[in-house]
């Protein structure tokens, strides 16, 4: 087990820059996830910490080591794919020792690897069929095997649940979250899943055309987004981005998102804001979940509007509702009860509590 | 609405799935008439060669019907079969084939892997090169080829021409090609990430290439064995022109330069010697195809 350092790391295809010069510490048994859209460079950077693109400039470091030219069988790494690539022709139980066989370790230890590995992943019938015998789910625990049993510094996922269908996605994140449990193997997960970031990770890495756009907690991103893309990118459904401008009324900040809606700012909020210069071109962040059905005993901070919802989208333990403020599309979370109609008028509740501003030119959380 | 659909479809399924039955019914009539036809037009030169074969010489003289065989002898197949010489062509031809289908794999399957696999300054016009020789016939190099020959055997003092051993440097130069740009596409059509998944694991080049892409492009390397096979069994202008001695013939060359004396055809041995010769590729195609047709299928379906 290691800790991974990126440095500078830089990747160039010809005249594209994949991946443009990122930092990036990881430390020992954490679980560590890069997510972003397609694009992005994640895959690229695991890709190069795995030593199968080399790096174009920069360095990266495994257990303190620098593995810029160091071929990938001697990274002392295992990786799982998002095909999950196993050997076709091979067992199971070949297909996980493949890597110690290589190695020519002692028959008895192998099988006791294997054995173990297969226990750990529920996967013990399986260990004498060949893939294609097996489901999606079950050769992904395989893949998953052959990376365990190499006991290796650091475990690289490639979107390894991209090809499952929805259910079995939910259920192998948590057997991937109980098996790094077990193990503790420093681990570095690709996907352009927000929620598998969220539920897996120690730290999230959001990246965005190359560069990372911030690094945090999944509660630090989620709360406290630093920057338009990652606030837009991290929850679901995404975050509201509503124009918006300041206004000093009768010594009170406020702030106005159409001619006919403008609230007071709560008094922590105003202090943060009130040294913004009052022409910016701002962007008010609300996440759905703060804009809710209006009830009768409201918080400070918290204001009330009246709209007519264009859709409405019942999902069982909630209902997002969809409307305009002067054209900008709006969604929020209402009590399934709270008689939500389409196209029938609804007073709604914004918790300025938890907005965010942003400047809608450079796209910083202020 | 779901249910509005599925009535509305009922009754028109119904039809569509009548006509596409009937639409079988007549793939199935004509795929029936073409495939007796080509049977037809195959089959009939071998089936000719068979009862010819199965005749005395006197009898395929005779003005009866030529499809018939009214005295059936074995004795075609007797005096080829207890005949040194034909023995002799036999022994040439297997071992040239052999031979040369190892060559042929040693050469190719690494050569496919490097083109296929390890990116490398010019590995695509290379890939497209190697291909590009085996557009040039073999009537074209032949002479280029018997002179090149000559001169080396000037020069080192070995004997190359009028030798069997000379066509295992010949034959490579047809099947070489074509079986490496075979197997390039087999190789390609492997998934990057499984040599990727075998290098993480600790797998040189060579252990990827053995382990991996051998036994994963099986059906391909059996195509590729049966395709230098069949050409160096049924190789007839190289033999011809490189070897002249009765002893170093090989079969397809020995059968039409012994058996053919001036203008007397021996037609019934003529016709049992190429029988003969038939058996071999048809034998490995037997044996191969059942393996080659569950490799194929094998990797038809994801996974």
């Amino acid at each position: 087990m290691a800790d991974v350092a990126l440095r500078k790391v830089v990747k160039r295809y010809d005249d594209v820059e994949a991946v443009r010069g990122i930092d990036l510490d990881i430390a020992d048994h954490e679980f560590i996830v890069l997510v972003g859209p397609s694009g992005c460079g994640k895959s690229t950077t695991l890709r190069m910490i795995a030593g199968l693109e080399d790096i174009s400039d920069g360095d990266i470091m495994i257990g303190g080591d620098v593995v810029n030219d160091v071929p990938p069988k001697d990274r002392d790494i295992a990786m799982v794919f998002q095909n999950y690539a196993l050997y076709p022709h091979m067992t199971v139980a070949e297909n996980m020792s493949f890597g110690l066989r290589l190695k020519h370790y002692p028959k008895a230890e192998i099988k006791a690897r294997v054995t173990e590995a297969a226990r750990l992943l529920d996967i013990t019938d399986l260990i004498d069929r060949k893939p294609k015998q097996l489901s999606g789910g079950q050769r992904q625990r395989v893949a998953m095997g052959r990376a365990i049993v190499r006991n290796p510094k650091v475990f690289l996922f490639d979107e390894p649940l991209s090809n499952l269908d929805a259910k079995l996605r939910v259920q192998m994140r948590i057997e991937i979250k109980k098996v790094h449990q077990k193990v503790r193997t420093t681990t570095v997960y690709v996907t352009h899943d927000q929620v598998e970031a969220m539920t897996l990770a120690d730290r999230v890495v959001v990246m965005n055309k190359g560069r990372i756009e911030q690094i945090g907690t999944p509660n630090e991103l989620y709360h406290k987004p630093a920057t338009r893309f990652v606030a837009g990118f991290i929850g679901s459904p995404a975050m509201n981005f509503i124009p918006c401008r300041l206004e000093d009324v009768g010594g009170t900040l406020q702030i106005r998102l159409t001619d006919r809606i403008a609230f007071p700012l709560p008094p922590a909020r105003a202090a943060r804001y009130n040294a913004l210069p009052r022409t910016d071109k701002l962007l008010l962040g609300l996440r759905p979940e703060h804009l809710t059905e209006s009830h009768a005993h409201l918080e400070p901070g918290v204001e009330t509007f009246e709209t007519v919802l264009d859709v409405t989208e019942p999902m069982g333990m909630e209902t997002l509702v969809y409307f305009g403020l002067d054209g900008t599309p709006v969604c929020g979370r209402v009590n399934p009860n709270a008689g939500a109609k389409d196209g029938a008028p609804m007073r709604l509740a914004m918790d300025l509590n938890n907005m965010h501003l942003l400047n809608e030119e450079t796209g910083v959380v202020l | 609405m779901s249910t509005v659909a599925i009535d509305k479809a009922g009754p028109s399924r119904k039809v569509k799935y009548g006509s596409m039955s009937r639409d079988r019914a007549w793939a199935l009539r004509w795929s029936y008439f073409f495939l007796v036809l080509f049977a037809i037009f195959f089959l009939t030169p071998p089936v000719y060669m068979l009862i010819t074969s199965l005749k005395s010489s006197a009898e395929i003289s005779a003005a009866t019907n030529p499809w018939w065989v009214f005295h059936p002898t074995l004795s075609n197949y007797v005096e080829l079969l207890s005949s040194n010489q034909f023995l002799r062509f036999f022994w040439n031809s297997s071992i040239v084939s052999i031979v040369v289908v190892i060559i042929t794999m040693v050469i190719s399957i690494p050569a496919a892997f490097a083109l296929a696999r390890m990116k490398f300054w010019g590995s695509a016009t290379l890939a497209t090169g190697v291909f590009l020789t085996y557009l040039i016939p073999d009537s074209l190099l032949f002479i280029p080829l018997f002179k090149m020959l000559g001169v080396v055997q000037d020069y080192t003092g070995i004997t190359l021409l009028n030798r069997w051993y000379v066509l295992l440097f010949i034959y490579p130069t047809l099947t070489v090609p074509f079986c490496t740009w075979i197997m390039i596409g087999y190789f390609a059509s492997v998934p990057k990430e499984l040599d990727e998944a075998a290098l993480i694991d600790g797998a040189s080049w060579l252990q990827t290439l053995t382990r991996i892409f051998i036994p994963v492009a099986l059906p391909g390397l059996i195509a590729a064995t049966i395709f230098a096979f069949t050409v160096s069994w049924a190789q007839f202008l190289y033999p011809l022109v490189f070897t002249t001695s009765v002893d170093q013939l090989v079969l397809p060359v020995g059968i039409t330069t012994t058996l053919i004396k001036g203008d007397v055809f021996n037609w019934g041995q003529i016709m049992t010697g190429a029988l003969l010769g038939a058996a071999p590729p048809l034998i490995i195609y037997a044996f191969l195809m059942d393996y080659y047709i569950a490799g194929l299928t094998a990797g038809a379906t994801k996974g």
